[in-house]
């Protein structure tokens, strides 16, 4: 029960399609995980199940103890399990500045007053100014996210997720159409994050990965097929025959 | 503020203006109030609606039958009709807000024909098709008569107009306000924030609906009637048009194209009874080809602020 984040047997099915097999994987505090795989070997689709925007066909979630499965994305977000997107779902009219102070509004309860004032909400301006300098979002505080550059939104989704203080970070592809010379940026605010705070990263950039994480899980088809230390994962034959063709069909022939 | 200053010129230049013309000034906000709650709802939580002037009858019914059950002091009057029509945004947020699209939008036409019908059938205590009349209010705060040319009402009307206003002004510019922008644009990433999406607009409905029970109950005191087009479809499809003309989002926008259309309405169908609507039409392609962002949205892009400049430091 030490495990502050655990997922038993999850499994989805799109009709006769199983996107997720009996997944199973579990996350003490401060955990630096990367889950990596093919395209369409369910990595998104898995983070979707974690945090509640869809519903699993079989299997349970479990945050500090509690069985979160039946609860909606809201309580689950409260409750300290966090993600951000792959694409950037930003508010492209509203400055990085109102997106972490509507954020920090919210999770203290107060995002829905009517008697307040949104903009100078000097209860919140010290947190939120933390926030945006730890990602170097200062000078782009007061632009509107449409017209910054899209690094910046990423560091801004990531701001967003750690203005909720959360216990789980789920991070799905963090560097994912950033030029690769923003990419040191985004490694930078990854090292920053939270020493306590488990985070399961997905990304493509193996570079990435094998810097960030500790562990390495493998997904390919719905189902885990590899689970350790990143400096083993290369040397893996199952591995090696997802990225390099038809992970099912390369079964078979095995 | 300097647009509150702006629209208490505006409106005592319109009493000096015309004088004449006192009554359809008042209907002009009355119904401006119908279309700033519109705007609420579908200008900031991005919530269509055809069925707004559900709210807008439901204040002017309960103004009206108050009215006539010897409630006649006006504020009072005003706060009966705030009331029932926050009730009645509450009836139709619960409803409406279940849906979303095509069918939402299907669904506030169904909510304002039952309204309709409904009034139409309590004839009892509405007067149905023949409308609620004699209502006899009493002086505003015991001394100002509403008159025969209607200068009480009026100003009793823009004085309404103006607190409303900065109130909402207060409302949009709230951390509630901001909530609600961010639901217009993508509710899954205010979900993924924590914030749950129902009861936010839920609130927003009731606010809305009080605002256009407020309008309601304005047109039940200065025209001493309330009849059924107060609940109507029609009613409620032209608060979308002067919305949109005017530019949704801003308040500003559903003043400036409540008093466009009224004005337009008043002056064409004085020139041409029979094809006035036509020419309205013919005006509101013109806008929404050339100024998608309605009237107001023409005017800041002529500005060269921008669409929605606000915001960030207002």
């Amino acid at each position: 029960m030490s495990d502050l984040f655990r997922v038993e047997g999850l499994t989805k099915n799109f009709g006769g399609l199983a996107v997720s097999r009996n997944i199973s994987l579990s996350m003490p505090a401060g955990e630096r995980l990367a889950l990596i795989g093919p395209n369409g070997a369910g990595k998104t689709t898995f983070v979707n199940l974690v945090t509640g925007q869809i519903r699993p066909s079989a299997g349970r979630v479990v945050l500090n103890g509690e069985d979160v499965t039946r609860f909606g994305a809201v309580p689950r977000v409260r409750k300290g399990l966090v993600r951000t997107f792959q694409v950037t779902r930003l508010f492209s009219q509203m400055t990085p500045e109102e997106h972490v102070t509507l954020t920090v509004l919210q999770r203290e309860g107060k995002a829905t007053r009517i008697l307040s004032r949104f903009t100078g909400n000097s209860e919140v301006s010290g947190e939120v100014e933390s926030i945006l300098s730890t990602l170097g979002l200062l000078d782009v505080a007061r632009r509107r996210v449409g017209e910054i550059a899209y690094g910046q939104q990423r560091l801004l989704e990531i701001g967003i997720a750690l203005a909720l203080q959360p216990k789980v970070l789920l991070l799905d592809e963090p560097a994912a159409g950033v030029p690769s010379s923003d990419t040191p940026r985004i490694e930078q605010a990854l090292e920053r994050l939270p020493p306590s705070l488990a985070v399961l990263m997905i990304e493509h950039d193996m570079d990435l990965v094998f810097r960030f994480a500790k562990r390495v899980v493998v997904l390919a088809a719905g189902e885990i097929i590899f689970e350790g230390m990143p400096s083993d994962v290369a040397a893996n034959e199952k591995v090696r025959e997802a990225y390099l063709g038809n992970y099912a069909h390369a079964r078979s022939v095995a | 503020m300097a647009g509150v200053i702006l629209i208490i010129a505006a409106g005592l230049a319109g009493y000096w203006l015309f004088p004449d013309n006192l009554a359809l000034l008042t209907r002009v906000i009355a119904v401006a109030l119908l279309v700033l709650s519109l705007d609420l709802i579908t200008g900031y939580c991005g919530v269509a609606s055809l069925g707004q002037a559900s709210l807008f009858g439901a204040g002017a019914y309960a103004a009206g039958i108050a009215c006539v059950n010897g409630v006649t002091e006006p504020v009072t009057l005003v706060a009966i009709g705030a009331v029932a029509g926050a009730m009645a945004g509450l009836l139709m947020g619960t409803i409406m807000l279940r849906a979303h699209g095509l069918a939402q939008l299907v669904l506030s036409i169904a909510i304002v024909q039952l309204f309709h019908e409904a009034a139409n059938k309590a004839s009892a205590y509405t007067g149905g098709s023949d409308g609620l009349a004699g209502l006899m209010v009493s002086p505003l705060f015991g001394v100002f008569e509403f008159d025969l040319w209607g200068r009480t009402a009026y100003l009793f009307g823009l004085a309404l107009l103006v607190v409303v206003f900065v109130v909402l002004k207060f409302i949009v510019s709230s951390p509630f306000g901001m909530l609600c922008r961010g639901i217009k644009q993508d509710p899954v990433r205010i979900r993924a924030m924590g914030s749950y999406v129902f009861p936010v607009l839920l609130k927003m409905f009731v606010i809305s609906g009080a605002v256009a029970g407020t309008g309601g109950a304005l047109a039940a005191i200065s025209t001493q009637v309330v009849g059924l087009d107060s609940v109507s479809f029609e009613l409620s499809a032209n608060a979308l048009v002067m919305l949109v003309l005017g530019g949704l989002g801003t308040l500003y926008g559903a003043l400036v194209g409540t008093v466009i259309f009224m004005g337009f309405e008043h002056v064409v169908s004085a020139i041409n009874p029979f094809h006035w609507m036509t020419m309205v039409g013919a005006l509101l392609i013109a806008v929404v080809l050339a100024a998608p962002g309605g009237l107001t949205g023409l005017y800041e892009t002529l500005l060269g602020t921008g669409k929605r400049a606000k915001g960030g430091r207002t």
